[in-house]
């Protein structure tokens, strides 16, 4: 009734080509759209900004990123977290290098940097495969944090070997460093994954993304029918390198402010993104934000719960969460493995009959 | 004999005595993929939960005993005894098989059929959960291991190095303790997997599920015991390790020390486990030693990933893994 497909006519070939071609999908995107942009910056306030909003924005970008190679292109990579890093870094030194530049260039060239970095790294997927590949892609997490701990010349031979992000304006308002206002931090992000989202919604329903999937289901047979298998691969890296790469330099400038790379792109960055990537579902935009929004929101509100309403210690609160969040996950494999997006779907499909199922 | 040259002997040596460490963990792996294709990352933190498990029995601690003070405002820490390391070892062992029981139960029963990410992905739900577990359950304070093991410098190896190249190598006791039980441990293994019953229906399964189930081999057993003896390698691991360094959060990721282990040696084969960790520690070892001043140091961290991703380039499969054949 309220999802259908049925009379919904197209007339031309470009009403039939658009990103949204169901008039209900349409209506739901226009109005998310209309509550990012309209309504969520008029109340946003500080700690509903740095808690949920402006984290949930990012770990959005970073997940449709991973989602491409993973989800899309089959490639799992546990190199997140290092390539993040590149971006920050990248959008530092290109901060602290030309300052009379818009930040708003400077992330999107950092993300474009670590788009190389990631095809120097996507290389040998052409010969590693499954699990090793995951294994092999550990080698940039490791070594890329070594290299920015090592080598002075990226954190600007700073005392302390963190990076700071100097205050950036856009169009006169302040969207990094200590005076930027919640809105400012919000609107940044939220233009950022926008623009994301639409680049990689329209990415995988073309040409690009159908050979990304052909390579996913089986790589042998997609190169017989004739897909090359170099540059599909090597763009799966690229594309997604790019967004991780903006991820990355958005949750140090906007987010952080200041960054010590161990710390804030170590590991445990790159397992909670692939999680959102799990749990949000495989091979689908929707689900990163889903997925995302998970994770966020999750820690947050056990941590209300426990320290908040019980009252507990943080330490002993910090080691129950972690085992809400394992179980919770392990739960959620086993209840659902295609994720919330898997869910979405079969609501939709619901909605379809409902209320009149005959 | 020149220093360098005598340095660079040691280096190995140490190396030799690292691999082994390592090859310990990368054991656990290898036990577990090879039955049942799950590429266990809990493998780390099983570690450290025998370990803390381990240290919490011979102390005598009360389990839970902090959310129990929160709970109810009790101020409980010990028991008031101490229980010998033999016997210790021994309840630690039952615990692991336990949480074997447990996790198939629970979790891998479950998640039959499902594509190997997903399963990924559950053992690192699983890591999450047995880290919070442990630390709940006994502390997340550093603690010290003790089971009797020797520490120190060997002063055999001193003296003996010392009389025929006139320099003494400095050799952990506790390596080449940790040598020889990796050994026997290793020879146990082989011997159990090619002689006895279960050992052939381990293989069996590994080679190929249906075909095993089709000739009447519980999968459900054979996993427990794969966890099990995987637990049981993974306590070995907690010993070793949690006398070297203490027993503490870091020690679940030794896990992240034995991937590159694995790639190199190849996931399915124990073998491989050895001798890729025996590589792998002379390789990082020497080249910290070598190159590691020049730039910077530290270089352990991730010169293992990059030694085996080379190392793949050349060979997809790792040292001994099975040759990848792929059809249409």
């Amino acid at each position: 009734m309220f999802y259908r497909e049925a009379g919904d006519f197209k007339t031309s070939y470009r009403e039939d080509s658009q990103t949204f071609p169901i008039k209900f999908d349409r209506l739901r995107y226009y109005a998310v759209l209309a509550v990012a942009f309209g309504v969520i910056p008029l109340f946003i306030n500080d700690y509903w900004a740095n808690a949920v909003f402006v984290p949930f924005l990012i770990y959005s970008i970073a997940a449709i990123g991973l989602n491409i190679l993973v989800g899309f292109a089959g490639q799992v990579s546990l190199g997140t977290g290092g390539f993040m890093a590149v971006g920050a870094y990248a959008v530092y030194k290109l901060m602290t290098a030309f300052p009379e530049v818009s930040v708003f260039f400077h992330v999107l060239i950092a993300g474009g940097i670590t788009a190389g970095v990631g095809v120097l790294f996507g290389l040998p997927s052409l010969r590693i495969k499954g699990f090793y590949l995951a294994v092999a892609t550990l080698a940039a997490q490791f070594f890329l944090v070594w290299l920015f701990n090592k080598v002075p010349w990226f954190y600007n031979y700073s005392a302390s070997g963190q990076i700071n992000a100097p205050d950036r304006t856009i169009f006169g308002v302040f969207v990094t460093g200590a005076q930027t206002s919640a809105t400012a931090k919000y609107m940044f992000c939220l233009v950022m994954l926008t623009i994301v989202a639409v680049i990689a919604r329209n990415l995988t329903r073309g040409t690009v993304g159908r050979k990304w999937m052909a390579i996913r289901d089986m790589d042998i047979a997609a190169e017989i029918i004739g897909v090359n298998p170099l540059t599909t691969k090597i763009t799966a890296f690229a594309v997604s390198s790019f967004f991780i790469g903006i991820a990355g330099a958005l949750f140090f400038a906007v987010y952080l402010g200041a960054a010590e790379v161990g710390e804030a792109f170590g590991i445990q960055k790159s397992f909670l993104i692939l999680f959102m990537v799990i749990i949000g579902g495989l091979g689908s935009i929707f689900g990163s934000f889903a997925g995302a929004a998970f994770l966020v929101l999750l820690p947050v509100l056990l941590k209300n719960v426990l320290v908040g309403t019980l009252g507990w210690p943080t330490d002993l609160a910090a080691h129950i969460e972690l085992m809400i969040v394992g179980g919770l996950i392990v739960v959620f494999l086993i209840a659902e493995p295609h994720g919330l997006a898997q869910l979405w779907r079969l609501a939709k499909e619901k909605l379809r009959l409902w209320p009149f199922p005959h | 004999m020149p220093d360098q040259l005598l340095f660079a002997m040691e280096v190995t040596l140490n190396g030799l005595m690292a691999g082994v460490m390592y090859a310990l963990v990368a054991l656990g792996f290898v036990l577990i993929y090879k039955a049942s294709g799950i590429f266990n990352y809990a493998q780390g933190v099983l570690a450290l939960f025998a370990a803390l498990t381990l240290v919490g029995i011979q102390q005598g601690q009360v389990p839970f005993a902090h959310l129990i003070n929160a709970m109810t405002g009790m101020h409980v820490s010990h028991f008031g005894w101490t229980v010998p390391s033999v016997l210790a070892i021994i309840l630690t062992a039952g615990v692991m098989v336990g949480l074997a029981v447990i996790i198939e139960k629970l979790v891998l029963k479950h998640l039959v059929n499902q594509a190997p990410i997903i399963l990924f992905m559950a053992t690192i739900g699983l890591a999450y959960f047995l880290e919070g577990f442990g630390d709940v359950m006994w502390g997340a304070d550093i603690k010290k291991l003790d089971v009797g093991l020797p520490q120190g410098i060997s002063e055999t190896v001193e003296s003996v190095t010392d009389s025929i190249f006139g320099y003494g190598f400095f050799i952990d006791n506790l390596d080449i303790v940790a040598t020889v039980v990796a050994v026997l441990l290793v020879t146990a293994l082989t011997l159990f997997s090619q002689y006895s019953k279960q050992g052939r229906a381990l293989r069996a399964v590994a080679d190929d599920h249906q075909a095993a189930l089709s000739v009447g081999i519980s999968l459900r057993f054979i996993w427990i015991l794969v966890w099990s003896i995987a637990g049981f390698v993974a306590l070995v691991a907690g010993i070793m390790w949690g006398s070297k360094s203490g027993v503490q959060f870091s020690l679940s990721l030794i896990a992240l020390k034995a991937l590159p282990v694995l790639m190199l040696g190849g996931f399915t084969s124990i073998p491989g486990a050895i001798v890729g960790g025996l590589i792998i520690g002379v390789g990082e070892k020497l080249f910290e030693f070598a190159i590691g001043p020049m730039i910077g140091g530290a270089t352990e961290n991730w010169f293992a990933y990059v030694l085996a991703l080379i190392f793949l380039v050349f060979r997809p499969q790792g040292l001994f893994g099975e040759k990848i054949i792929e059809r249409v």
